[in-house]
Order: structure tokens, then sequence, then C-alpha cells
């Protein structure tokens, strides 16, 4: 069996130890951010929207880094977010997201 | 009404509530699958073997930042960049962290760092959006939280393991690993709720687009900070989400408001 080099492990272990950091932050202070400021409420509230939409958007408009605004998964994108916003079901959500994306594909230039 | 009839719901409670985790994360497997496969593919091609993907896979558990830094280590790409690369990747656990404090705030600091391990973009949507919408009391919100989590885990590493010893099982035809930001999509959605939410989604996607060909990844954290950072003055300069739905200025054909 293959194994990883030294110095692969070592990425492994500092980069989850890190990663481990990042998540347990706040929640490790959870009991000193009792009775938040309404300010820090409404940031805090804004945190799914934002991530979510800095992990999706790039994803359909620069699928392989190129500009693909009128692309197959740009247009997909489009049909799977009118679906996530009338069904609320991220299963058809992502069904008819693929579906489209293999449609435009074979019938887009 | 008396002591014994409040304790049976609440073990129920619990069940129900982890349950809820687990289907709330079922959907989220396609996109789940597909990409952990492909870590798995990553890892051996890599030649870091089932040990390195296995090791990626349990100690770092976040799928784009493990990509990257298998991508980094192939290519040979000294420890410190494939180590900065993956915490760049990984910065938006702080914000997913803070926003999971308060509502698991009054259980035990040992719980919430344990509980720390499972979050990840899937397990925080997941769970923020049932928070919002649903009445459940804390320990209901840490089982389905868990419920969740556990099941992304458990999915995640069965499908790296699998990618690493079946190699190339998903035909290039279809391209699976386009159901990841679909899954994403599907919880953005719900996620946008009003004008401040809108804004931080327009903002933090536009940036992380046009951020794309910075170095490092660093692209993704950039745009979501600077759509919490738009979202929250917008919030500010119109007052309290409930005095923004109460104006009149929403263009006709909004959805009618929760009120």
């Amino acid at each position: 069996m293959t194994w990883p080099t030294a110095s692969t492990w070592l990425v492994i272990v500092v980069a989850g130890m890190g990663t481990f950091a990042l998540r347990a932050s706040f929640l490790a202070l959870a009991d000193r951010l009792t009775g938040l400021p309404h300010d820090v409420r409404e940031a805090l509230r804004m945190v799914p929207a934002a991530t979510l939409a800095a992990l999706t958007i790039p994803a359909l408009v620069r699928p392989d880094g190129d500009w693909a605004l009128l692309g197959p998964r740009a247009l997909a994108g489009v049909l799977a977010g009118l679906v996530a916003w009338r069904t609320r079901s991220a299963l058809l959500t992502v069904v008819v997201g693929l579906v489209a994306v293999v449609a435009l594909e074979a019938i887009l230039p | 009404m008396s002591a014994s009839t409040a304790a049976e719901p609440s073990t129920t409670g619990l069940r129900t509530a982890f349950l809820s985790g687990v289907r709330g994360a079922a959907p989220l497997l396609l996109g789940i699958v597909p990409f952990g496969l492909v870590a798995g593919v990553a890892a051996m091609e890599a030649g870091i073997g089932l040990p390195g993907a296995v090791g990626f896979s349990v100690v770092v558990f976040a799928g784009a930042s493990q990509l990257a830094a298998i991508d980094l280590l192939s290519r040979g790409a000294p420890v410190a960049v494939a180590i900065g690369t993956v915490l760049v990747i990984n910065l938006r656990m702080l914000m997913y962290s803070a926003s999971m404090a308060p509502e698991l705030a009054p259980l035990s600091r040992r719980t919430r760092i344990a509980s720390a391990y499972l979050l990840t973009d899937q397990a925080y949507a997941v769970s923020i959006l049932e928070f919002r919408t649903g009445a459940w009391d804390l320990r209901q919100r840490l089982a389905l939280y868990l419920g969740a989590g556990s099941t992304l885990w458990g999915t995640w590493q069965v499908s790296t393991i699998v990618g690493a010893l079946g190699g190339g099982v998903i035909p290039d035809s279809i391209p699976l690993g386009f159901a990841v930001p679909l899954a994403f999509l599907s919880l953005l959605v719900p996620a946008v709720t009003d004008r401040p939410t809108l804004v931080a989604a327009v903002v933090g996607g536009t940036i992380a687009t046009v951020g794309v060909d910075l170095p490092a990844n660093l692209g993704m954290p950039l745009g979501a900070f600077s759509g919490v950072a738009a979202g929250w003055w917008i919030s500010r300069r119109t007052g309290t989400p409930d005095a923004a739905a109460a104006t009149a200025d929403h263009p006709t054909g909004d959805e009618p408001g929760p009120a």
C-alpha cells in the first residue's frame, strides 16, 4: 500500500488542527458571547447568504476560471434556483440542475 | 404539566430533532458522494495512497481545501503553502462558528468544542435554517446539528474510501461534481429572506466570482466577508429587519411578508 510522505502527514496534521481551531473558535467562547449587541447579531444573520453565495456563484459563471455568464452551468443554475425557490426541495434542485446541465451542454455550442 | 410527562417528550424530541438533521442533510448527499469520490481519486493520483486519502478526510474533513492541498503537494509546493491554502479556504468556518455559538451557548464548553469537529458548510446551513424556522430547544438544536453533521461525516468518509479504491468509476459525461454548487444553491435560496440578506448574497457572490483569479483561493473568503459587511451595512441603514419589512418601499411582486 502507498503511504504518504512525512511532509504530507505534516500538512494533514497541521492543516487539520488549524481547521479544527477555526471551527471551534467562537463555539469555545460562546458562553462569553451572551447578550450580543443587535449589530453583531445582524452581521451573523448575513453569514449563510454571503458564504453560500460565495461558494455557489463562481461555480456557475466561472466554472473553469473563464467567464461563462450564459454558459450551460449558469443557465442550469438559474433554472435550479427557480426550482429551489418554488419547491424548497434540495433534492429536486440538484436533480433538475444536473439534468439541465447535461441537456444544455448537448445543445449549446 | 407534571415532571413525568415533561421527561417523555424530551427524549422523543431529541430523536425527532436528530432525524430532522438527518433528513435535512440527506438530499445534500447527492453533492457529497461525487465530491468524496473525487477526493479519493485525487489522493490516489497524487500518490499519497488510501492512508493519505483517509487521513485528509478524517483529520481535515473539508472537501475543497483537501483537494487544493493534494493538488499543491502533487505539484511539489512547499508544506507551508499547502497548509496556508487549506486555512484560507477554511476561513469561512470562523463565521459558521460565530453564527452557531449563540445557538449552542448554554451547553458545556467541552460539548461545544467537540461538536465543532462536525461543522461543515452543509451541516451549518441545514442547522441554521432549521433553527430559524422551527421551535427547537437547546438540546434539540444540538441533536439536530449532530444528526446532520454525522450523516455528512459518514457519507464523506465512505465515498472517499470508495473513490480511492474504485478509481474513476464516475463517467465523465455526467458532471456529478456540479451537484456540489447545486446543493449549496438549494441552501442559498431559503437563506435570502429580506433585503440585507439579498445584498449579502449578491455582494458575496460577485466578489468571490471576480476574485477567482486571486492566489490561494482568497476570492471565496474575501467574498464571504464582503457579503457579510455589505448586508450588515444595509441592515444598519434600513433599521431592524422588521422595520425594513414594514416600510412600503418593496416593489410589488414580492412574496407576502411573514406578518
